[in-house]
């Protein structure tokens, strides 16, 4: 009979090294190519190094070998949850470097769509948001709403994800005959679909639990950082370019600011960011109505069109505010109908900048959590 | 605050440091400055109460043909004021104080302007390429830049 050895275990011989893990770049929960290099201690995170550009496409030098109407698709394909958003502010920059005036319908349509691809934004930031806890039910409702939404698009655009519908100096084409009645079902659609989310996903008890006192970022951070839209919202700071510097006719609309209030948890937390979507969507809602009321039927949203597009020498930095913060355009003219230069400010590049910031000393599971919070999407990232 | 305000207080601290105040139609209003004192101004900006330029809207990588350039774009979230600073380097020796150390975002805005346009911002603390490979070789924004004919085997032009 042999004897049974003991076998004991120091503490300390344990081997205990932090771990490296790299997250990505084909990975679910990165939303897109995005490699994530991960320091873990157990399994807390200790260090994450955000690796990007596996979608680079030097969107920037590709501009410089184009007209100004011929970069509008490029420009698409930059943020493409949000596009008609994406076009905005690049299309009213060239405008008022020539000193064009946009018809009083063109406005009103503008808004209404760039409005409408905010929801539709949100709509996927909550659900892939939802999908990364583990929620699988509302993205599906989600996601049928936000098919309602492209058919409106599609019904003026010819296109469901990328338009090229915003022009200088007008639009693409004009809104169907059942325009209006089309986009106020849809607006009664979000609202029914919002109070079953609202039950289902964001005051579900297991979600709280999930995203309260996960990634706090507090305001001052996040101004330091750049951050803008629901990020720093969600920290309290009521910085909306809709209201601080209006563009277009959004001085005409009555909405509110969502910002975060540290519901269930701490100001600036993953919950937080998730609500200011979710409330946004309630005052996109409430600007479509007010612009739907107002819209004039009749115009022609070509008449403004310029036959050569030919901005006088200068430089203007333009900015709008998309459904995931400024998105700004530093465009340099130089006189010909070719750009001399065009820089993005693409906002989920400055608003994924601040992740190694808000994520140490988190899981490794809150981590996902944090990167889903901050709602960044690859193309814009990368360019 | 008015651009031009702006220009005069800068103008009465820092003096030669201001080369020159653009307002032409058709500009933003901006002020070119010289690299040396580059940091002491923009910390001026983020510091000064009247000013509180706390938001680096953007930072822009300039290529004018002859020479590189930077461009600040800022911003007041209180005052709700913008403002533009420019500095110009030569091509031979491209080297901007870093900012980073004053607005955080700088770090990532810095790195593009370095990947791009080959522009060192002295004091950064970890200046790689960002969208690039990171032994990518040259910098593909500059006005006189040749794509490479393959890229570790891969054929580069379609």
């Amino acid at each position: 009979m042999s004897e049974t050895k003991k076998v004991e275990f120091e503490y300390s011989q344990i081997d205990s090294e932090r771990m490296r893990l790299n997250v990505g770049p084909q990975h679910p929960s990165t939303h897109g190519v995005l490699r994530l290099e991960v320091e873990l201690d157990g399994e807390i995170v200790t260090e994450v190094v955000p690796h990007i550009g596996y979608l680079h496409r030097c969107f920037e030098k590709h501009a410089e070998k184009m007209t100004y109407p011929q970069v509008i698709p490029y420009i698409d394909r930059m943020d493409y949850i949000s596009a008609m958003n994406n076009e905005w502010p690049y299309v009213m920059g060239i405008e008022k470097l020539m000193g064009i005036e946009v018809p009083e319908k063109v406005e009103y349509i503008r808004v209404i769509f760039a409005e409408l691809n905010r929801i539709a934004n949100h709509q996927i930031a909550i659900a892939t948001f939802g999908l990364d806890a583990g929620a699988f039910t509302p993205f599906l409702y989600l996601f049928r709403d936000r098919e309602f939404i492209l058919t409106v698009f599609e019904k003026a655009s010819g296109g469901r994800l990328l338009y090229n519908y915003y022009w200088v100096g007008g639009l693409a084409a004009d809104v169907h005959k059942e325009f209006k009645e089309d986009v106020l079902s849809i607006v009664k659609q979000v609202r029914e679909t919002n109070k079953e989310i609202a039950d289902l996903l964001i005051y579900n008890k297991i979600f709280i639990e999930r995203v309260a006192n996960v990634g706090i970022l507090p305001a001052d951070v996040a101004i330091n950082y750049g951050c803008s839209g629901p990020v720093v919202r969600g920290s309290g700071l009521p910085f909306d370019l809709r209201k601080d510097a209006p563009y277009s006719i959004y001085d005409r609309f009555d909405f509110d600011v969502v910002i975060g209030h540290g519901e269930v948890g701490t100001v600036g937390d993953c919950f937080d960011r998730n609500i200011v979507r979710f409330h946004e969507m309630e005052q996109s809602c409430r600007i479509i109505e007010q612009a739907i009321e107002q819209m004039p039927m009749d115009g022609d949203v070509r008449e403004k069109l310029p036959k050569k597009i030919r901005p006088p020498k200068g430089e203007i930095y333009t900015k709008a505010e998309n459904p995931k913060g400024e998105l700004g355009f530093y465009i340099v003219s130089n006189g010909t109908d070719k750009p001399e230069r065009i820089k993005s400010r693409g906002t989920s590049f400055v608003n994924l900048s601040v992740l190694p910031e808000i994520s140490k000393g988190y899981l490794f599971a809150d981590l996902i959590m944090i990167l889903g919070s901050v709602d960044i999407v690859l193309g814009e990232v990368d360019r | 605050m008015q651009a031009q305000e702006i220009y005069e207080k800068l103008k009465a601290e820092f003096g030669d440091a201001i080369i020159e105040f653009n307002a032409e139609p058709f500009f933003d209003p901006f002020v070119r400055v010289t690299t040396d004192k580059l940091f002491d101004i923009c910390l001026e900006l983020r510091d000064t109460p009247e000013f509180d330029f706390d938001y680096l809207a953007c930072l822009s990588g300039m290529d004018y043909k002859e020479n590189l350039g930077v461009v600040y774009h800022l911003y007041s979230i209180k005052l709700k004021h913008s403002f533009v600073v420019k500095v110009t380097v030569s091509k031979e020796n491209p080297v901007v104080p870093s900012v980073e150390r004053i607005w955080r975002t700088a770090d990532w805005h810095e790195r593009e302007a370095y990947d791009m346009m080959g522009i060192q911002f002295e004091g950064h603390h970890n200046l790689i390429r960002i969208l690039c490979p990171y032994d990518w070789e040259g910098f593909p924004l500059r006005k006189d830049y040749v794509q490479p004919d393959e890229y570790h085997g891969m054929k580069v032009p379609y």
